[in-house]
């Protein structure tokens, strides 16, 4: 038995340990927001806070996520209200939107650590996720527009 | 609207709109607007819809429901085409539910998305639809309020008679309008009429993208579902042989393992079932990890295909064409290739004597451009759900062509079209991939096999490595000068693997006395389909990059040099059936040389490239600025100007361009697909490089020409003359020119610095 909390809420699982959390949550729990991208740790999709921290769920095995928290895109904010939702949505970042949900996770941990990311923060901190459709402009100033917000207490 | 408005307040909104940049001001409500409605609101309505068309319901509350027709795959036409209903009808935007429709062709139109078609092709039976229902509503409010039907006006999802002072929503008049038969002719708005075309609306989907809701084919559930993979030969050019599943049975959640063949012996395929191996050697069960870890356990023969003959019967009519045995190699390809060139071609086009001008040249300029087999990539790998029995099929899944998928499904299983019932999620790219819907067809013979719901799923191993790729090019161009360094012919002769990629009758042709246009191809068993603007995708690299060299050897600015062709092709048009139009050719040109300042001394600092093309209907141009940085060129800043027609959502139009930017410098700087001894060398993104975030250009300004124009395509058209542009900057931040894709690994090269294998 495995257990571990995903989106504030246990969970006890009867699992292979070495399924990928990728796995677990999109096949065996059904939180699909969590993508299949590449399952070698290479663009992102599939990003979730471990702990608080980005991980690539693809790649971690859910042994290590045991007795942990998670926290999924579903799970970002309770209103999808996140700063980084909301400026999704304010400018019009998506076009496919299928990696999306990775690099707003990614963004998120990089927003708590930093409150005010230059251009080369965000470049360093989301060169792991890829965008096929190339909205990566879109995503930066979607993030110093979340970063404002978040100092403003919007 | 109040209460959500304080979520943000009005401060912090204007400040980021100047964040934002250059962008439209687009009101901000949180939550509400079309599409953005709480979905679960939307599955408490009523069941009284009262459908006025294929494309319309509404509820007697007034809730208008618009059907996007149209698969998307980021290209916004779950917003884009819902609007142009909206503004024909006379519907409020913010109130509408947008709902993707299932496959109906007879309710819902062509349904194909590829070819920048999706609006064009929409515009008019949309604003038909759209303007067909509101004269149903004005004539049933004009029949319960005993009125002329021309005193009946509407606004905002309401009706007015303005004599009477009566008024009533949409809904209160669907029921009854919903009888009334729909009109044959309808009055269209006039185009400076317009309220919701062309402003911009944001994506209806952006949130529950955002919130991480299942919309796509990947995410699909369906009650006792099963997964499947397939394990393909580790080569073209390879087949199954023979296999022992016995260890995969053994593997936990293992349902089944069994191969298949996809196509009978003899299939007749239609121009879409392209699919690269037949025999399918497939393992069930019931979670994905499961059948990964199985599909490992497997032990398989695999034998070389011989040559064969395959029936495809495509858009230029049926046609027999070879699939060559053997493993090919990128390396001998290229060798090949350089053969078949020296060879005679097929002519598509001549105009004048361009033999005898050659020869009576002064100055021959003659130039080869290659480029490589591309993987499309799609973030959402192949995919579909497929639930088959024998009385019925449904399937779900990303898909591009419903309608050139059905009548393939009907003829494998043998099911009637009103059978099978088809689906289309929400595709996580798409770029003419998920035209080629083998994946479907996979997927529904084996959930027939093992009479359960499966979902396929492609690993992006299997993906990358299947094939339909962009072909492998090559082109070699020649310009005769005068002794006045005048061109007077030109002649391009191009090839491919298996295509070649001339557009025989686009620009330059028609602006150029003596023409000659040849193409020749080689047959492979590496599969090919539509990516991105096919054709033009190597063909605004090579011919703009080749104009460059032209008018710098010529000692013309190179955008003065294009629109002196330009007016040529207008003035003294030579030749027929040239293809675009000269006079909106050279607007763009004209735009982006105002919009990127081209000849002003502050942006001397930037190595420049300029690169136009025509395709899909519209026209393109880029200004791209390259600057070195860390010891490599990076594209710093980008102008675009396009005239695609009337622009539907300007921002999302913006950002398709944008995209279609930073694909484009991606494609051309990495993009890479080869092989050895018939395997791909790139099988996932540590080796397959895609462009990243600090590889962005930190400005993309894009400018649309403001016309009246009918709606042409946009998806495709900024790509291709992105690859020119790029090659043309790279010449001058280095000095040398490229010839060959992809254009980093040429810089590598040319710097003598060592090859790229770094995936990021």
């Amino acid at each position: 038995m495995i257990k571990l909390n995903i989106n504030n809420k246990n969970y006890e699982l009867d699992i292979d340990p070495d399924t990928p959390l990728l796995w677990v949550l999109r096949d065996i729990i059904g939180l699909v927001g969590t993508k299949y991208g590449c399952g070698v740790a290479q663009c992102g999709a599939c990003v979730v806070h471990l702990n608080g921290e980005a991980v690539r769920s693809c790649v971690t095995k859910i042994s290590r996520a045991a007795g942990q928290n998670v926290i999924t895109i579903e799970g970002l904010s309770e209103n999808n209200d996140h700063p980084l939702q909301k400026a999704w949505v304010e400018l019009d970042v998506v076009q496919c939107g299928y990696c999306q949900a990775g690099q707003i996770m990614s963004a998120a941990v990089l927003l708590r650590e930093n409150k005010n990311p230059t251009d080369k923060d965000i470049e360093l901190a989301m060169e792991g996720n890829i965008c096929r459709c190339g909205t990566y402009l879109r995503i930066k100033k979607a993030i110093h527009l979340a970063a404002e917000m978040q100092r403003n207490g919007s | 609207m109040e209460q959500s408005r304080s979520i943000l307040n009005r401060r912090s909104f204007l400040k980021s709109s100047l964040l934002a940049g250059g962008g439209l001001m687009i009101s901000f409500a949180w939550f509400p607007g079309p599409g953005l409605a709480d979905p679960s609101k939307v599955s408490d309505l009523p069941e009284q819809w009262s459908e006025l068309n294929g494309y319309i319901k509404i509820t007697p509350e007034n809730i208008i429901k618009i059907l996007n027709p149209n698969p998307e795959f980021g290209q916004n036409v779950m917003t884009s085409l819902p609007m142009i209903i909206a503004e024909e009808l006379e519907a409020d935007w913010q109130t509408v539910v947008v709902e993707m429709g299932p496959h109906d062709s007879v309710k819902l139109g062509p349904q194909f998305t590829g070819g920048s078609n999706s609006v064009r092709m929409y515009w008019k039976p949309l604003r038909e639809a759209g303007a067909a229902a509101r004269h149903m509503l004005i004539e049933a409010a004009a029949q319960t309020w005993s009125v002329p039907v021309e005193e009946v006006t509407t606004k905002a999802g309401m009706l007015y008679h303005g004599k009477t002072g009566k008024s009533g929503t949409y809904g209160s008049f669907a029921s009854k309008a919903s009888g009334i038969p729909i009109p044959q002719n309808v009055t269209l708005k006039n185009v400076k009429d317009f309220k919701v075309v062309r402003t911009s609306q944001k994506n209806v989907e952006s949130l529950k993208i955002v919130s991480g809701k299942p919309l796509f084919g990947l995410d699909y559930k369906h009650e006792g579902m099963l997964i499947a993979m397939i394990q393909h030969p580790p080569a073209f050019g390879m087949k199954l042989k023979s296999f022992d599943a016995a260890e995969a049975l053994k593997m936990p959640g293992i349902i089944d393992v069994f191969s298949q063949q996809l196509y009978e012996d003899g299939y007749e395929q239609a121009g879409f079932d392209t699919r690269t191996f037949n025999e399918l050697l497939v393992v069930v069960g019931n979670t994905t990890w499961e059948v990964m870890n199985a599909r490992k356990k497997l032990k398989v023969t695999w034998e070389p295909i011989v040559d064969s003959k395959e029936t495809i019967a495509g858009r230029g009519g049926k046609k027999e064409v070879v699939i060559p045995g053997g493993l090919e190699s990128t390396s001998t390809q290229l060798e090949k290739m350089q053969e078949y060139a020296k060879k005679p071609a097929q002519q598509l086009r001549r105009d004048g004597d361009p033999e005898t001008a050659f020869k009576n040249a002064a100055q021959v300029i003659e130039r080869t451009y290659n480029a490589p087999f591309l993987a499309h990539n799609c973030m959402e790998p192949m995919n579909f759900f497929a639930y088959v029995t024998d009385e019925k099929a449904l399937v779900v899944g990303p898909l591009q062509a419903p309608g050139w998928t059905e009548p393939t499904l009907s003829k494998i299983l043998q099911l009637p079209a009103d059978k099978i019932e088809i689906q289309m999620t929400r595709m996580g790219g798409g770029f003419g991939r998920r035209a080629y819907a083998h994946y479907l067809i996979e997927a529904a013979l084996i959930s027939k096999k093992v009479k359960s719901p499966v979902k396929l799923i492609y690993t992006r191993e299997d993906d990358m490595t299947y094939g339909i790729y962009r072909p492998m090019y090559t082109a070699t161009y020649r310009a005769a000068l005068d002794v006045n360094k005048n061109l007077i012919a030109f002649h391009v002769k191009g090839g491919g693997i298996p295509e070649h990629a001339i557009h025989a009758n686009r620009f330059p042709a028609g602006a150029i006395d003596n023409y000659l246009a040849e193409g020749w191809e080689i047959p492979s068993n590496i599969t090919i389909g539509a990516f991105r603007a096919p054709r033009s995708n190597f063909n605004a690299a090579a011919e703009q990059s080749f104009l460059d060299e032209l008018a710098e050897v010529m000692g013309k600015d190179p955008i003065d040099f294009r629109l002196e062709l330009l007016k040529r092709a207008k003035e003294k048009p030579v030749g027929k059936n040239n293809e675009y139009d000269a006079d909106r050719y050279a607007g763009v040109l004209n735009l982006v040389k105002e919009k990127s300042g081209w000849n002003n001394a502050e942006n001397k600092k930037y190595s420049r490239g300029v690169a136009a093309y025509f395709c899909h209907n519209s026209y393109a141009a880029h200004v791209v600025d390259i600057i070195m940085q860390n010891g490599r060129p990076y594209v710093e800043r980008v102008f675009s100007a396009i005239d695609c027609g009337i622009v539907v959502n300007p921002d999302a139009a913006t950002n398709m361009v944008e995209g279609a930017v930073v694909d484009g410098i991606g494609n051309s700087f990495y993009g890479k697909l080869s092989h050895k001894d018939g395997a791909a060398e790139q099988n996932n993104f540590n080796r397959y490089r895609m462009i990243r975030h600090s590889e962005v250009p930190k400005k993309i300004e894009v400018h649309f020409i403001q016309n009246d124009i009918d709606p042409t395509g946009l998806g495709e058209p900024p790509f291709p003359p992105v690859f020119g542009a790029v090659a043309n900057a790279l010449y001058r931040s280095t000095n040398k020119r490229y010839y060959n894709q992809p254009y980093f690994d040429e810089f590598l090269r040319q710097a003598g610095k060592p090859e790229n294998k770094r995936s990021f």
